[in-house]
């Protein structure tokens, strides 16, 4: 049986999430026992016009991008976002809460009308069908060979439906509310063994919120604490301003 | 080859980013020769305004995810300058290390993985772990340590995470320390057998004398702390940073460009080769006269070999830092908080790719009121398209067209561009086809 053919493609984003799969170094060549990488721009000049897994990172920001998703979609099997901007729109729709006019304005003040770009940041989803997800900024590499080696498969790749919080407790870490900082854990997804909280930080809700997240709870613990629920949806909006809406 | 060509490389491969090269030549006379960037406009200058002095890093660390250290030192150094919060000699240790990391990664992935192919004839490095199998191996370990540097003092390299303004979340064990200080040692055999490799690579041969700028401090090889350096006028204040980068918008980039003396200059590991030879270590300048490199060195295509000869200083001040962190011991020190005032400041830094400068304005609660960022690719993309410029005319005459596609191309990722950054590049396109 011949291989799967993995192709990778790039909207709005960092390619944060592409150099981390490339940081994967010795899992990288065991996976090329099991796919063939036939488009990946940012490592290899090669082209190809059929593949049957398309991994896309980035947000959906510019009209023109809409046909070239169409097209990854109509030639791929199954589409994965990879990444939060791909996933959630991620920290591009930061952007969302202000005017597409005033943005050019701000940062292009001379020439506003030379450059292409939509009212919002969105979701690769509010442009195609998305099969499965790999989420974080960046990715959890372990996740994504989790993803790839289900769908070569046949498998849902499934992803735990369970708060950052579990995987926090596991490590053993104090919690950070104890410290007096805010932190999204109670009601985002796990899957990244809470690597910031277990590095001094705190959960900026990268992953997205888990499915039916208990928000009420959350603004308990902020209550408890004595913590302004504004620092919520602050945190909220870096990642997933999308949402922030629903938190409010 | 004839004297009318047109040229057109859409999405230029194995770099980081969109950009596209166009040319067109029309009876030997060069009409067009420039450098599109077609990254999706990001604008992260406008996202930061109205967000926390906390979550700035967090935020520009997200304009790249190869320069995110980078990004993160620039913006922690910014937020740092306008609190006047000092930098205690442990957390400018642990920074440099940081930085040093991002450059182990981000050099050995732009020489052995972007680079080489061209010269060995080959689309990508993945055709390489058939044919250069001992050499894709190397590549991978010394990528791998640049990582675990990164993993080591940040959580992670890609948008690390205990790095914050005024100091550290997390420190490193003395035994993390001590490993990662033996495979340093290992690194520098393997760089050895990289500076044989590339010795034995034949380069285009082409010189433009430009303006060099980089970072400059008495004494060091500067990565994090400094003033602005320039090889037409010497020694500027990191402060006056833009005296320097002058911003320009030009219709076909979505990137920003920059000039100071000159019509462009060039940032880089070049530029600080060229403008800090003297205080690279002993073995690096070594490296740098076996790969035929010396001070004052006008061919761009070399800046992929200076890039290695920094890799060997890497490793050596590397280990001095190191073994001076162990002999006196890791300080437990919390970071500093700052006290909130109304304030701005500066973070000039060099990160693999050459100088970049953050600025930001806090109001009195320590909310963003304005940013800058001002990034090296877009202060090169002026030199890069000076460079065809003044290459094309002549290459016409000597050169099929796959040859100087070739050529552009290699041109472009010499200098190692990250576009994501720029625009926060690459294809050629040969016009009238």
């Amino acid at each position: 049986m011949s291989k799967p053919k993995v192709a990778f493609f790039d909207f709005t984003s960092c390619e944060g999430c592409q150099l981390s799969i490339l940081n994967l170094e010795t899992e990288l060549l065991e996976l090329l026992d099991i796919v063939d990488i036939v488009e990946f721009r940012e490592a290899m000049s090669e082209k190809s016009d059929t593949f049957d897994i398309a991994v896309i990172e980035g947000s959906y920001s510019r009209d023109s991008d809409l046909g070239r998703l169409k097209e990854i979609r109509e030639t791929a099997g199954v589409v994965v976002a990879l990444g939060a901007c791909a996933h959630i729109g991620g920290l591009n729709a930061l952007r969302n809460s202000q005017q597409r006019e005033d943005l050019l304005k701000k940062v292009y003040p001379d020439h506003p009308d030379w450059y292409e770009t939509n009212e919002k940041a969105l979701p690769i989803s509010a442009a195609i069908k998305v099969d499965a997800v790999v989420p974080g900024c960046p990715v959890d590499v372990k996740e994504f060979v989790h993803v790839v080696k289900n769908l070569v498969l046949g498998k849902d790749p499934g992803l735990p439906t369970y708060p950052v919080c579990v995987e926090c407790k596991l490590n053993e870490n104090i919690c950070v509310y104890e410290l007096g900082k805010t932190c999204l854990g109670p009601v985002v997804r796990a899957g990244c063994n809470a690597v910031c909280t277990s590095n001094g930080g705190v959960c900026i809700g990268c992953r997205g919120l888990i499915p039916n997240p208990n928000l009420n709870s959350q603004k308990d613990i902020m209550q408890k604490y004595g913590l302004d629920i504004q620092r919520i949806i602050d945190s909220v909006n870096l990642f997933m301003t999308e949402n922030a809406r629903e938190v409010q | 080859m004839s004297e009318t060509i047109t040229i057109g490389v859409n999405h230029i491969t194995r770099v980081e980013g969109h950009g596209n090269i166009k040319v067109d030549v029309q009876n030997g006379e060069v009409k067009e020769c420039k450098l599109e960037i077609v990254e999706a406009p990001r604008f992260f200058e406008a996202m930061l305004e109205g967000r926390h002095y906390s979550e700035a890093a967090i935020i520009t660390s997200r304009i790249c995810g190869i320069c995110s250290v980078g990004h993160q030192l620039a913006s922690v150094r910014a937020t740092e300058d306008a609190f006047g919060i000092e930098l205690t000699k442990q957390n400018h240790q642990l920074k440099t290390l940081l930085d040093m990391g991002q450059y182990f990664e981000s050099h050995v992935l732009h020489v052995y993985f972007l680079a080489v192919p061209d010269f060995v004839g080959a689309p990508s490095v993945f055709p390489l772990v058939a044919t250069h199998k001992d050499v894709v191996l190397s590549a991978l370990k010394l990528k791998k340590l640049g990582h675990d540097i990164g993993e080591m003092i940040g959580g992670r390299l890609v948008h690390p995470i205990s790095m914050i303004p005024g100091g550290f979340t997390h420190m490193p064990t003395v035994k993390k320390l001590e490993e990662i200080l033996n495979r340093i040692q290992d690194a520098k055999e393997e760089l050895k057998n990289g500076v044989k490799l590339v010795s034995s690579l034949t380069l285009p041969d082409f010189e433009r004398e430009t303006e060099y700028i980089s970072m400059y401090r008495d004494g060091e090889y500067a990565f994090i702390d400094g003033n602005i350096f320039s090889s037409d006028r010497g020694e500027i204040s990191y402060k006056d940073y833009r005296k320097v980068t002058n911003e320009y918008l030009v219709p076909h980039s979505t990137a920003k460009r920059a000039k100071f003396s000159r019509h462009s200059y060039m940032v880089g590991a070049l530029a600080r080769f060229n403008n800090n030879y003297k205080y690279l270590s002993d073995d690096a300048k070594q490296a740098a006269e076996d790969l035929g490199l010396k001070p004052k060195y006008y061919n761009p295509y070399m800046n992929t070999v200076a890039q290695l000869v920094e890799l060997i200083h890497i490793v050596d001040n590397s280990t001095e830092i190191i073994n001076d962190m162990l002999a006196k011991g890791i300080k437990n020190e919390k970071p500093v908080i700052p006290e909130l005032k109304e304030c701005a400041g500066v973070g000039a830094v060099e990160v693999p790719r050459g100088i970049l400068f953050h600025e930001y304005t806090y109001d009195k609660n320590g909310f963003i009121t304005k940013a800058n960022c001002i990034i090296p690719t877009a202060q090169n993309l002026q030199n890069i398209e000076d460079d065809m410029n003044d290459m094309v005319p002549d290459s016409i005459k000597k050169r099929t067209k796959e040859e100087l596609t070739l050529d552009l191309e290699m041109l472009v990722r010499a200098y190692d561009p990250c576009i994501s950054c720029s625009c926060h590049l690459l294809d050629v396109e040969f016009v009238n086809e």
